[in-house]
């Protein structure tokens, strides 16, 4: 998380005004150019055929078929990662074990793996011709190119999400008010609801936000799991991809407006936690001293 | 690091911890890895050397390595204009540097090919002025790992340029260096191991990258077809061995480039920076 500092400096560091005015141009230009210029393309393409249009487009059965699954995998997946993310950083931030780095690394590594081989995987374990293929079959149980494959390439590449948010943070704040709690004769739970919670919450809600737009938003993996059939297994991004590929541009760009605008408010929740967070950090600090 | 024996709950949570990373991450990766084993080595080479493999490997790492030393560049400017001047409308240009973070790449993928095609809003001008068409090219490519690898290198130089000492700059400045030697000499030594990270977070993120990418890509084989692509062709052809080998490829130059960041990311906390 970052914060944004203006670094007052005497006189004799400062850049000469055409170099400031220079470099300022300059990073207007890049974010300008290559990012607010897609986010208004987004609409005016959504919006070319008019707002009646992008309405029907939206209402299309299969739309709201593809709007269903995304919600749906976002609100299995999301409560599976934060209980992940919770109990991973509790054993590895409030203890000491042989291992952890490796851990922590195997956390990570998710992050680090192409969406298209995070759907790999599943095909190999649960497809036709993967381990559990043929046992699936006989029992006549569908997880590649069902719901069930899209929930588990979605659950791997989000692992990360909370885990990697909450560790630092734990870390940070310490364990001594809990212990404390404990002395006071606090029972685990609440030690845990009452003190880790409180001090953990804006981490542990922009963890949340971030796996809750890359569930939303995952197009790679889910793409090689999902077998595209349309109204059953094909998810929003999936959607903007396949009306995309029939031109059907207006349909593709109406879905698009609508993971733009989770986009858009993700980034202006994750502004706004990241601001109370620092605030939250900078009053503990203050009372520590 | 703390060590505390008196706070419940180690047991649970570290197997809970266990059993979810074994049975998301580590059973399913190692499928991958049992299926390679069923290939014998020579086949496993005739896939890996296979001339479409190999130009889809060639132009996935060129494209990634020259997106990331743009993005370097651009992330270093934009990084650097963020921390040290002020302007109008700072706050709302720093929250959109995430952008690309939380823009889904489908939505990333069909919006930088309609403003790169040639009758696109940047594809238009670059083609009357320069002659030269973006989407669908090679350079297309190159395009869109830019617009997913920048937030990677601003995130990564802006807090260790906030935290840079000015007080060494001053130093320099008394001592009769002028703006140039004093970046040159003082402040890029200390930004090089965040850029490098930066830089390194960016690469690999463009290696893997598909969503994004196969919409402005144009996807001829030999030409600008990227190996995340010729993965899900082959699983489409139902060749699972030859997906799996190139998978396996593409998963053990992940594996090393993790390892390389993580080394980086040693060298930038020993530093004094943090990430």
């Amino acid at each position: 998380m970052s914060v944004s500092v203006t670094v007052c400096k005497p006189l004799s560091l400062a850049d000469p005004a055409w170099f400031r005015y220079l470099l300022i141009g300059l990073t207007l230009a890049i974010v300008g150019l290559f990012l607010v210029l897609p986010l208004i393309t987004v609409l005016t393409e959504a919006f070319a055929k008019g707002w009646a249009t992008y309405r029907d487009s939206l209402s299309q059965p299969d739309t709201l078929a593809a709007i269903r699954l995304t919600l749906l995998t976002a609100a299995i997946t999301v409560p599976l990662t934060t209980v992940f993310g919770v109990a991973a950083a509790w054993a590895v931030a409030r203890f000491s074990f042989t291992g952890k780095n490796l851990l922590i690394t195997l956390i990570d590594l998710p992050f680090s793996v192409s969406p298209v081989i995070a759907g790999l995987i599943y095909v190999l374990v649960f497809g036709a011709q993967g381990w559990l293929g043929p046992w699936l079959l006989d029992h006549d149980i569908k997880i590649i190119f069902a719901v069930p494959g899209i929930v588990l390439a979605t659950l791997f590449v989000t692992f990360p999400f909370v885990a990697r948010e909450l560790i630092p943070l734990m870390q940070e704040i310490g364990h001594e008010e809990e212990e404390a709690a404990l002395s006071l004769g606090a029972n685990p739970w609440q030690m845990f609801f009452k003190v880790t919670l409180p001090n953990i919450k804006w981490g542990l809600l922009y963890g949340v936000l971030l796996c809750n737009a890359r569930a939303m938003g995952e197009f790679g993996a889910v793409s090689v799991v999902s077998g595209h059939i349309r109204g059953l297994t094909n998810t929003l991004p999936l959607h903007v991809e396949v009306t995309y590929n029939e031109y059907d541009f207006v349909g593709s760009f109406a879905g698009a407006s609508l993971l733009a605008g989770l986009a858009v408010v993700t980034l202006i929740v994750k502004t706004l936690l990241e601001w109370k967070q620092t605030q939250d950090l900078k009053a503990a600090r203050k009372a520590s001293e | 690091m703390p060590q505390s024996h008196i706070l419940p709950g180690f047991r649970p949570a570290i197997s809970y911890t266990l059993v979810y990373l074994a049975l998301i991450v580590l059973i399913p990766l190692s499928a991958m890895l049992l299926k390679s084993f069923q290939l014998s080595w020579e086949q496993f080479l005739a896939i890996i050397t296979n001339a479409r493999v190999i130009a889809s490997f060639r132009v996935t790492f060129v494209s990634a390595l020259t997106a990331a030393a743009v993005s370097g560049v651009f992330g270093f400017i934009i990084a650097w204009t963020l921390v040290r001047y002020p302007f109008p409308g700072k706050r709302l240009f720093d929250a959109l540097i995430d952008l690309p973070f939380a823009l889904p790449t489908a939505v990333a993928g069909i919006v930088l090919a309609t403003i790169y095609q040639p009758s696109g809003v940047i594809g238009k001008a670059v083609m009357s002025v320069l002659g030269v068409q973006i989407a669908y090219q090679p350079v297309g490519i190159v395009f869109a790992m830019i617009f997913i690898g920048l937030p990677f290198v601003v995130r990564t130089i802006e807090p260790v340029l906030q935290e840079f000492d000015t007080a060494m700059e001053e130093a320099a400045a008394s001592l009769g260096a002028n703006r140039l030697q004093t970046f040159i000499k003082v402040i890029l030594p200390n930004i090089l191991p965040a850029a490098l990270t930066g830089f390194a977070l960016a690469f690999a993120r463009g290696v893997g990258e598909y969503g994004s990418v196969i919409f402005i890509a144009g996807n001829m084989p030999y030409v600008s077809e990227i190996v995340p692509l010729l993965i899900i062709t082959k699983l489409e052809q139902y060749d699972y061995a030859g997906a799996t080998a190139i998978g396996l490829v593409m998963l053990v130059l992940s594996f090393i480039l993790l390892l390389l960041i993580n080394l980086l990311q040693g060298w930038l906390r020993r530093r004094g920076g943090q990430l």
